[in-house]
């Protein structure tokens, strides 16, 4: 690096002379790529092409076109609107609690409790989630005694239960906004507080201030992380098999009974099933590196 | 100029209570084994059950050979792309970013696939649980070092060593390695978090370890779980205590979440 700078500084009117030697540089990278290959590239391609042959091992499309039966559109259609719900939910929660600790004029170490507890819970997932919501809003759980001891409200008579869509989501809502509190805070950091003085001096109001400058500048951020947290919630498996002994029809389900062994009886199925997953996901994180890649400018 | 700070209270509280509620409602819940009165019991079966022992144990054990083998793998490749190999930072930096795209559920599928025939039959080895959890370790490793390579001079220092007569082992043991040491620290304490509740890989390739376990217990008993859950919550926040005693004073240590 440096010595290209200081001969473009100088601009050497000779090139120099080439040494030829055989390059063994890469020879250093060789056992991450082995690794990689075999147990990241190698498993993701075998289902890729799986999906894609029949028992025999020919070409088919037949996996794919069984993805459209109405049991598995439905698996597929359920993940989608429980990541949809607490992507969304997770991106205004977590960005309200973080602009709320960074520039609501509270105590500074408010912030600190909040990112450390963000860090906590972003990582407490799986199965003690499972459990901590049950000992929450199960049948005999503590807030729906309380309900029912307290206010008179049977929350399981009036529709609710944790096992089921909403159930599920207040439950990924624990692991999501924390993300989001933790992604977003250096985006409102990098909101400047002279924008917004400016801004005022100029007459604006709250709302104006919002709408033309403060979103326009995070919308790529906001976006961008919202995407991701639909992704983290697209590919959890064990809060909702712990949480609904596997009752509840997501994709990440019923790939984990195809493993099992006890449902589809079609390995091809299988396959396409994980083919789909990884499609929409790449998808996804796709859309959220891109968009972060725009907000980055505005953040030193 | 200081406005209303009652929204922001308001929304404070609100997260607060969101927080907060679901862990006193667990550790209330944990107490209840005892008819009428509360009481530890719960926590006493947990603790004096030989298996809780072993599986945790177990993870432990296969959590430790996961952050030597990831760092083996990451810490080197990262030091050398750096150093020689610039241009492949970003296949790097992408392929690190592959088990966000691979959830674990599929990639343990396509291991059991790959690795359960011949030429190679791994599923009835450890070994191949281990190499899963390296590569869903990657996104937070890789980070971490990389992170801590970009705030030393590595070129400098790999110079000096090598005009002192040193090797590339000396260089990256006695040299890059202690120089790296909060962001090793901070990967591996995210590891070790990942890993020691990790569920999903566990179970499908059936595995004694103490995500399995913890759903044998849910399965089974009433108040257990929910002592169990209030132990991994603590534990957890011990991790992440950790991290972030260790990188004191170095903002921004990607400490994003795990394995749900």
């Amino acid at each position: 690096m440096a010595e290209k700078v200081f001969e473009k500084a100088v601009t050497l009117p000779v090139p120099r002379p080439r040494t030829r030697v055989i390059n063994l540089t890469w020879l250093g990278v060789v056992p991450f790529f082995a690794f990689s290959l075999l147990f990241l590239f190698l498993p993701s391609l075998y289902l890729v092409f799986g999906s894609f042959q029949d028992e025999t091992g020919s070409f088919t499309l037949a996996n794919i076109g069984d993805l459209f039966q109405p049991f598995i559109l439905n698996s597929y259609w359920l993940s989608i609107q429980v990541s949809g719900v607490t992507a969304i939910g997770g991106v205004i929660f977590g960005f309200g609690l973080a602009y709320a600790s960074i520039r609501g004029g509270l105590p500074r170490w408010i912030r600190g409790a909040l990112m450390t507890f963000s860090g906590v819970a972003s990582n407490f997932a799986g199965i003690p989630l499972a459990f901590a919501f049950i000992a929450t809003l199960g049948r005999t759980g503590f807030v729906t005694l309380l309900f029912k001891n307290v206010l008179g409200l049977s929350l399981y008579n009036g529709g609710f239960s944790l096992y089921t869509f909403w159930g599920l989501s207040l439950t990924y809502m624990y692991f999501q906004f924390p993300l989001m509190v933790l992604i977003i805070a250096p985006a409102i950091d990098g909101l400047k507080r002279q924008w917004r003085e400016a801004a005022e001096n100029l007459g604006a109001t709250s709302f104006q201030y919002w709408r033309y400058i403060a979103l326009p500048i995070l919308s790529p951020a906001l976006l961008g992380t919202g995407v991701l947290l639909f992704g983290n919630a697209f590919g959890a498996y064990a809060t909702a098999f712990a949480l609904t002994s596997g009752t509840i029809n997501l994709v990440t389900i019923q790939i984990g009974a195809e493993i099992r062994g006890d449902v589809l009886h079609n390995p091809g199925l299988g396959y396409a099933l994980a083919l789909g997953m990884i499609v929409i996901m790449a998808v996804s994180i796709s859309i959220s590196l891109w968009l972060q890649q725009r907000t980055a400018r505005w953040l030193q | 100029m200081k406005k209303q700070r009652f929204w922001p209270l308001m929304m404070i509280l609100l997260g607060a209570f969101y927080f907060l509620i679901p862990l006193y409602a667990t550790f209330e819940f944990s107490l209840r084994e005892r008819r009428g009165e509360y009481s530890f019991d719960a926590y006493g079966n947990v603790l004096g059950d030989p298996q809780f022992r072993d599986s945790f144990v177990y993870s432990v054990l296969l959590a430790l050979a996961t952050i030597v083998v990831s760092l083996l793998l990451i810490v080197p490749t990262a030091f050398w792309v750096h150093l020689k190999l610039p241009r492949l930072r970003p296949v790097i930096e992408f392929i690190t970013l592959l088990p966000f795209v691979v959830p674990p559920i599929v990639l343990v599928f396509g291991l059991i696939r790959i690795y359960s025939r011949p030429p190679f039959v791994l599923v009835s080895s450890p070994a191949l649980l281990v190499a899963g959890y390296v590569v869903l370790s990657f996104p937070y490793m890789y980070r971490a070092v990389d992170t801590g390579l970009r705030a030393i001079d590595v070129r400098s220092l790999t110079e000096a060593a090598q005009s002192l007569g040193a090797g590339w082992l000396t260089i990256l043991l006695h040299v890059i390695f202690p120089n790296l040491r909060v962001s090793l620290l901070n990967g591996a304490f995210l590891t070790f978090a990942i890993v020691l509740g990790e569920f999903t890989m566990a179970t499908m390739l059936n595995w004694p370890t103490f995500g399995p376990y913890l759903a044998l217990v849910g399965q089974n008993r009433a108040y257990e779980p929910a002592a169990l859950a209030i132990l991994s919550f603590g534990l957890t926040w011990i991790c992440v205590g950790l991290i972030q005693l260790f990188s004191r004073g170095s903002p921004e240590q990607g400490q994003l979440a795990g394995t749900h």
